[in-house]
């Protein structure tokens, strides 16, 4: 049991998945101009990411190793298939809100990450329960950034008005606000939590300089490549 | 004619797929750190978009629509994307040595390319037809590699500018991509 709570607390304040790992950015930018919007996208991802993490562990022995990443790919899709169907057809609001997101939860890199890094090694609990402790850290990212950029854009909470319209700053709910809302919490996470990354230290061998602050997932994957090969070349 | 200008116009300039949609935001922040890398990635992206889009298009409109099995689309797109994406770089390897070499190192990169299944599924619910579909990728594709090289060459002279150290490195190309959104949305009256 004291796995599971450990795996819920690693998923939301640990390795929270947006503040912490930046995984993924694009939902993150692009659904939060309202908090409930970013809380419906939220529980989406957790609910997929529970389900295929579940799905991933019990399947972990079966699945060869060569075929394992577009096994995850075919798991995840259904379950993402599946939450699209239901919220169509229960909550038609939010399925019109987040639109085309929907179906790209399938390449939100958080889903596949989970199940390469953890499910695929652990067993059905844990796995489940990382899944719901990572879907809950995105969540309240989302509720997060949304809850700032609804207040101070639209002047509201959850949709009620609490901000007369003269006082909105209209450009924090279009495209541009997304930026700058995330480059501020960026900016306060690197000056709390990472006086060592801020510096700029790290391994220059690797395609990012090998800085944590500096990564974006899809660096990540050439990194990967080359720590493979550093380590097939010490082998030898 | 006038309607496929009309397509690759809006889906390059005036819903830039990066600074409007936010599709593709991880290779965007990411690749951008000098010019040439971020050139050589966006055309391996217009090259990987454009051959996808039609690709996924063939089977909405010749598989998935007469079937009326529909709801597949996601599990089926992002499979056909996934195994066209190593084919392309198979091909390549064989037939186009020099190619490869100019865009073998991004392909890989591409496959969990949210825009590529983004680019998909917004042709499917379009109801594009296969020409309009490689059209509208083909755009969208050249929007992504425009802000993607000015964003590079934004970089290259911000890089050792001297500012707060909290916000060095990602907070200040995000802030640099607002600012890139913000003249971006100068087109939206364009149409």
């Amino acid at each position: 049991m004291n796995k599971c709570i450990e795996r819920l607390y690693n998923g939301i304040i640990k390795e929270n998945p947006t503040f912490v790992l930046m995984l993924g950015m694009c939902p993150t930018l692009a659904v939060t101009t309202s908090a409930t919007n970013g809380l419906g996208m939220g529980l989406s991802t957790t609910a997929v990411l529970v389900m295929s993490n579940a799905m991933i562990s019990l399947l972990r022995k079966m699945i060869p190793d060569k075929v394992r990443i577009p096994a995850f790919i075919v798991v995840v899709a259904s379950f993402v298939t599946v939450v699209q169907l239901l919220l169509q057809a229960y909550v038609p609001a939010i399925y019109n809100a987040l639109g085309i997101y929907i179906p790209l939860i399938v390449v939100n890199c958080i889903i596949l990450g989970r199940a390469e890094a953890y499910a695929s090694k652990n067993d059905v609990l844990s796995s489940a329960f990382d899944g719901l402790g990572m879907g809950l850290g995105f969540t309240l990212s989302l509720t997060c950034i949304g809850l700032v950029r609804e207040l101070v854009g639209g002047g509201a909470i959850f949709g009620h008005v609490v901000i007369p319209a003269d006082f909105h700053i209209s450009i924090f709910v279009m495209a541009p606000g997304a930026f700058f809302v995330l480059a501020s919490l960026q900016a306060l996470q690197n000056k709390i939590k990472h006086p060592v990354k801020r510096e700029g230290q790290g391994d220059p061998a690797m395609a990012c300089g090998g800085c944590c602050a500096n990564c974006m997932d899809a660096v990540c994957a050439e990194n990967h490549r080359k720590l493979e090969q550093a380590k097939e070349a010490s082998k030898k | 004619m006038r309607e496929l200008l009309l397509i690759i116009v809006s889906a390059a300039l005036v819903n830039n797929v990066v600074l409007s949609q936010f599709l593709g935001l991880c290779p965007f922040l990411g690749v951008s750190k000098k010019i040439e890398t971020a050139a050589g990635m966006g055309a391996a992206v217009i090259f990987v978009i454009t051959i996808a889009s039609g690709a996924a298009s063939l089977i909405q409109n010749f598989i998935l629509v007469p079937l009326g099995v529909e709801f597949l689309q996601t599990i089926v797109f992002i499979l056909v994307i996934a195994a066209l994406v190593q084919f392309v770089e198979m091909v390549l390897k064989k037939m186009m040595p020099a190619l490869y070499n100019a865009l073998g190192v991004y392909l890989p990169l591409i496959t969990t390319n949210c825009a590529v299944l983004g680019i998909a599924v917004i042709n499917a619910q379009e109801n594009y037809n296969i020409i309009q579909s490689m059209v509208n990728g083909f755009g969208t594709a050249s929007g992504f590699t425009i802000s993607i090289v000015l964003l590079a060459g934004i970089r290259e002279r911000i890089e050792y500018n001297d500012f707060n150290p909290s916000w060095k490195g990602s907070p200040m190309v995000l802030v640099t991509a607002g600012l890139m959104a913000i003249a971006f949305c100068g087109f939206s009256g364009l149409i």
